[in-house]
């Protein structure tokens, strides 16, 4: 690679197209910090390649200067599973949406998380279509008022992380959009798993659903509101740090440390290698009753898909030798017509 | 054949210049099986065979009845074949059931072979009749010979220990010995395939098998009722190595040989369709060859997965049949905005919606044609005969690559499982085809134009790990050369006007169409897909008895050859004969203002010859 002794720079991943999201989208945060941790993830903006379905976030790949496909919705992971199975070589990346991935995209993206692909994907959830200008999304919830839902939502929305763990993603995360600085340390963590990456954003919609995660972006109320998972740690949240949750029987609850009756080692440790049943009761905690984790929910290691059907191409050809043509044509039952 | 004897008595031979036989049963009574060896067998001693395996939708029907009736036929000739036949010499039945539902394709006069054993009234019963169609006065009209089959099969078995149900199992293979006494078939090939068969801790029931085929044909020898036998010579094929092959083995093999032309890997991602699965299946075996084979969770994630693959510089291919085509519309105008090479192979069953999934029917045209949004053009190709197969998808994949466009190629049910002798191709004689993915930008003063075009409107297959040559592909209308999003409406209707343009140029790169019979005359015969054999076999007919007739077959659909207009001019009649309501017909109509009349038949069946053969004498009064 003859641009391997090049450092590479936020700028070297700058395409040249205008960028046409509304002003004050939450698309932007999440591109600037992907430009910031593509170089130094360290892979070249030729190896890299960003595959998105159809929606505002979709537009994604074409502000970024690596390669990249803007494909219909909802089928970026199948586009992305046959470059990766043609081109293990590559670093590739899916953007989307909630529509786009859970909506008309939803068998792809189960499937996509259990055959363990070695991508990342990144969802950009504001809880709402916004390409389509604001109908409700199947993350929308329950109430929420949209062109579609006048009189509210009425179905249930769906967990994102939940269904991750249900498709047996090996690796799941989740970051806010205006909190940068995690919102980086999640990509790059992302970039380094072995396998499917899966990270739900938090996306502010200021068009059709402004203020959608305000309690996780404002950042007079996020420390009450969301908790960092932090592997090995007790899961503890508060701006004064004077609050955790603790496993209580099968249920998770919260707990006041301040009044000194419960003490740091009776809280939950979290464990990114915690059997997926704890995995799948973080993934309920939900505002207002629960502050919402943000962080490596899970990160364990299964072989990659595209290794193991490589790997069955390499063992059929050690034990077959490579395939000839002429002698597949000329076995089993033959016979010869003479001049 | 005579070693194989073990009687004294030797009955006469007669030699014939074809023989069409049928075996029916019920669905587990293994007549698939007994056709496909005795095809092979019939090609082996250097006949000329066309088949037509005819079996229900369900995997096992409720046995005995009509619903479970299995059925292959086979012609096996001294002279060239292109059809399995109209109507049947020999019929053997192993069921009421199967006899009713096939009687009536069998000759007067002819050999009616049945299983004695199956008869009963709990059969009649299964089979919804109230006497025995063998006590029928009809039956005078046929030689019928009255087996008992699965007593004389038992016995035959019956040093080998095997349960009652395995023993049953063995009697097709005794139906087939008498078969191949019959018609003086060697019974090496299928022993061989028997024993390779069952070899793995299963010998008791290869030597039992072994044993029935040898019962059947000793049984011919010793009954009186066959007072002779019937043979077969050669037909004279054209010098070669020749094997038999099925149209969805040689569509695999095919695309194998494409891939290694073009010096890619292939890439084949499927979602498993009658009656296109066994594309999957076969080769899902040569991963040895490199091959990539993916099994996705459904049709659209099979067609994006092989986008990805040929975004990636490697062989994309999609197989299917019509109700997923119609779910693969979507990707493929996207693959078509991409301007990627790409194949889509369509093996055409009876629709619509789920239809006649295991029967034929070519009624996907117009959905290739024009079931996509917007102005989207494709290619469309059409297979004409199980070989076929093998050709088309190589003349496919060069077009696909040459115009970076996705191909359409049609297969149907009757190609797929039908099978023919096939001449073994040399591969070192088949030209590579010339691939190029750039190395250099084609744009000093600015960015990579991933949209800048060739002579034939090709743009530059430029891929991901390429130094300098990023770029950003979507299905949003690009800016022509920069390859940006562009919403100009001047650019639009440019960019439409190149996509078609393409398609068309595709004719510059394909042989002219070639016509069989006359230059010109009364009638021309236009057909396409896997109607030639019986329409070439109709007009050889008609041509024979004096008519003014001539046939052109269409492997091109999309565009049309270049000199297409031009020969249907030179006819006062165009007979178009499909099986679909008249859909190449209202193309040839639109394109060329040709009166073409259409003959159409939509049963789930291929045309027989003398269907045809009536409708152009009808046209060449
Ligand atoms: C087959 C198809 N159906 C519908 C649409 C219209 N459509 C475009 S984007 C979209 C929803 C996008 O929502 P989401 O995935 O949440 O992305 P966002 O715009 O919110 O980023 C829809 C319904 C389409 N482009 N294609
Ligand atoms: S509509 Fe919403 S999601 Fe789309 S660009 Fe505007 S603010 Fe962003
Ligand atoms: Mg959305």
């Amino acid at each position: 690679m003859n641009t391997a002794l090049k450092v590479l720079k936020a700028d070297d991943f700058a395409s040249d197209q205008d960028i046409r999201w509304c002003p004050g989208c939450g698309d932007y945060s999440i591109l600037a910090q992907m430009k910031k941790v593509l170089p130094e993830i360290g892979i070249p903006p030729e190896q890299t390649v960003f595959i998105s379905g159809i929606g505002c976030s979709s537009r994604f790949p074409y502000y970024v200067n690596t390669y990249g496909v803007h494909s219909i919705h909802g089928r970026a992971p199948a586009v992305a599973t046959g470059l990766k199975l043609a081109r293990p070589d590559l670093s590739v990346w899916v953007i989307t949406g909630d529509g786009d991935s859970l909506s008309i995209g939803g068998n792809h993206f189960i499937h996509l998380l259990r055959r363990n692909v070695d991508l990342n994907i990144v969802l950009f959830n504001n809880r709402i279509y916004g390409l389509t200008k604001g109908q409700y999304s199947p993350t929308s919830v329950e109430g929420q008022i949209t062109k579609s839902t006048p009189m509210g939502v009425v179905d249930h929305p769906l967990n994102p992380i939940s269904i991750a763990i249900g498709a047996e993603a090996t690796f799941i995360a989740r970051s806010v959009d205006s909190n940068i600085k995690h919102l980086a340390t999640v990509l790059k963590r992302a970039a380094e798993h072995r396998g499917t990456s899966f990270v739900e954003v938090y996306q502010n919609c200021n068009v059709f659903n402004d203020g959608a995660f305000s309690y996780a972006q404002d950042k007079a109320t996020r420390d009450d509101t969301t908790i960092e998972l932090e592997h090995g740690k007790p899961m503890i949240f508060g701006k004064e740090k004077d609050k955790g949750i603790r496993l209580n029987g099968f249920s998770l609850e919260v707990v006041n440390l301040a009044e000194g009756k419960v003490k740091e080692d009776d809280l939950l440790f979290h464990d990114e290698q915690a059997d997926p049943a704890l995995v799948y009761l973080l993934s309920r905690m939900r505002h207002p009753q629960f502050p919402e984790p943000i962080g490596v929910f899970r990160n364990v290691v299964h072989e990659t898909f595209e290794q193991a059907v490589r790997g069955q191409i390499d063992q059929a050809v050690e034990q077959r030798g490579k395939g000839d043509l002429q002698k597949l044509f000329a076995s089993g039952d033959t016979w010869t017509v003479k001049v | 054949m005579s070693t194989q004897a073990s009687s004294t008595i030797e009955k006469p031979v007669e030699f014939v210049s074809g023989i069409t036989v049928r075996l029916v049963g019920d669905s587990g009574d293994g007549m698939q099986l007994l056709g496909q060896q005795l095809t092979n067998t019939s090609a082996l001693l250097g006949n000329d065979v066309a088949t037509f395996p005819d079996f229900p939708a369900e995997i096992r029907a409720p046995r005995g009845t009509r619903a479970g009736v299995s059925g292959f036929q086979v012609q096996f000739a001294s002279h060239e074949v292109h059809t399995p036949g109209d109507t049947l010499d020999a019929l053997v039945a192993m069921n009421p059931a199967a006899l009713v539902t096939n009687l009536a394709d069998l000759v007067k006069g002819g050999l009616l072979i049945v299983n004695d054993d199956s008869f009963e009234d709990k059969d009649l019963k299964l089979a919804k009749l109230n006497t025995s169609p063998l006590e029928d006065p009809s039956m005078e009209k046929y030689r019928l010979i009255k087996v008992p089959m699965t007593r004389l099969t038992k016995e035959a078995v019956s040093e080998f220990g095997l349960s009652t149900k395995e023993a049953d199992r063995c009697k097709n293979f005794f139906a087939m010995g008498l078969v191949y006494w019959l018609y003086g078939r060697n019974m090496d090939a299928t022993l061989r395939f028997i024993h390779g068969k069952f070899s793995a801790g299963k010998s008791a029931i290869a030597a039992a098998n072994e044993k029935a085929l040898r019962a059947g044909w000793a049984y011919g020898e010793t009954i009186e009722a066959l007072g002779q036998s019937y043979n077969v010579e050669p037909a004279k094929l054209s010098p070669g190595t020749y094997r038999n092959i099925m149209g969805n083995q040689a569509l695999a093999w095919g695309l194998l040989a494409a891939a290694q032309r073009s010096g890619k890997e292939l890439f084949y991602a499927s979602y498993p369709i009658t009656p296109a699965s066994d594309i999957l299946h076969e080769l899902a075996r040569y991963k040895n060859f490199g091959v990539c084979t993916f099994q996705a969770e459904d049709e659209i994630a099979a067609v994006c997965s092989a986008i990805g693959a040929s975004y990636g510089g490697q062989m994309g291919v999609t197989t299917s049949s019509g109700p997923g085509i119609a779910l693969k519309a979507e990707a493929m105008g996207l693959a078509l905005m991409l301007e990627l090479p790409l194949l889509v192979i369509d093996v055409q069953r009876g629709g619509p919606s789920t239809g006649l999934p295991t029967k034929t029917e070519q009624a996907d045209l117009l959905q290739v044609m024009f079931g996509r949004n917007g102005e989207a053009p494709l290619p469309v190709f059409a297979a004409r005969s199980p070989g076929d197969c093998f050709d088309i998808v190589q003349d496919a994949w060069m077009i696909a690559t040459q115009l970076m466009i996705p191909v359409v190629v049609l297969s149907d049910g009757y190609i797929a499982n039908g099978a023919e002798p096939w001449k073994i191709p040399d591969m070192t004689k088949l030209a590579p085809f010339t691939i190029r993915h750039p190395q250099e930008s084609n744009n000093p003063d600015g960015p990579f134009k991933p949209y800048l075009r060739n002579e034939l409107l090709a743009r530059p297959w430029a891929i991901p790990g390429t130094p300098g040559l990023m770029h950003r592909v979507g299905g949003i209308e690009k800016e022509d050369g920069t390859g940006n999003i562009s919403y100009d409406p001047e650019n639009h209707q440019k960019m439409v006007h190149i996509r078609a343009q393409k398609v068309a140029n595709a004719a510059k790169l394909l042989p002219p169409q070639d016509v069989e019979g006359p230059q010109s005359g009364d009638l021309l015969v236009l057909s396409w897909g896997g109607t030639y054999g019986a329409c070439l076999t109709a007009v050889q007919r008609a041509q024979a008895a004096g008519k003014s007739v001539a046939h052109a077959h269409l492997r091109y659909l999309n565009p049309f050859p270049s000199n297409l207009g031009e020969i249907l001019g030179r006819y006062k009649k165009v007979l178009i004969p499909e099986l679909n309501m008249g859909q190449l017909q209202m193309l040839i109509r639109s394109r060329y203002l040709v009166d073409a009349i259409g003959y159409n038949k939509i049963k789930g069946k291929p045309f027989t010859v003398s269907e045809l053969y009536d409708k152009i004498l009808e046209h060449t009064k």
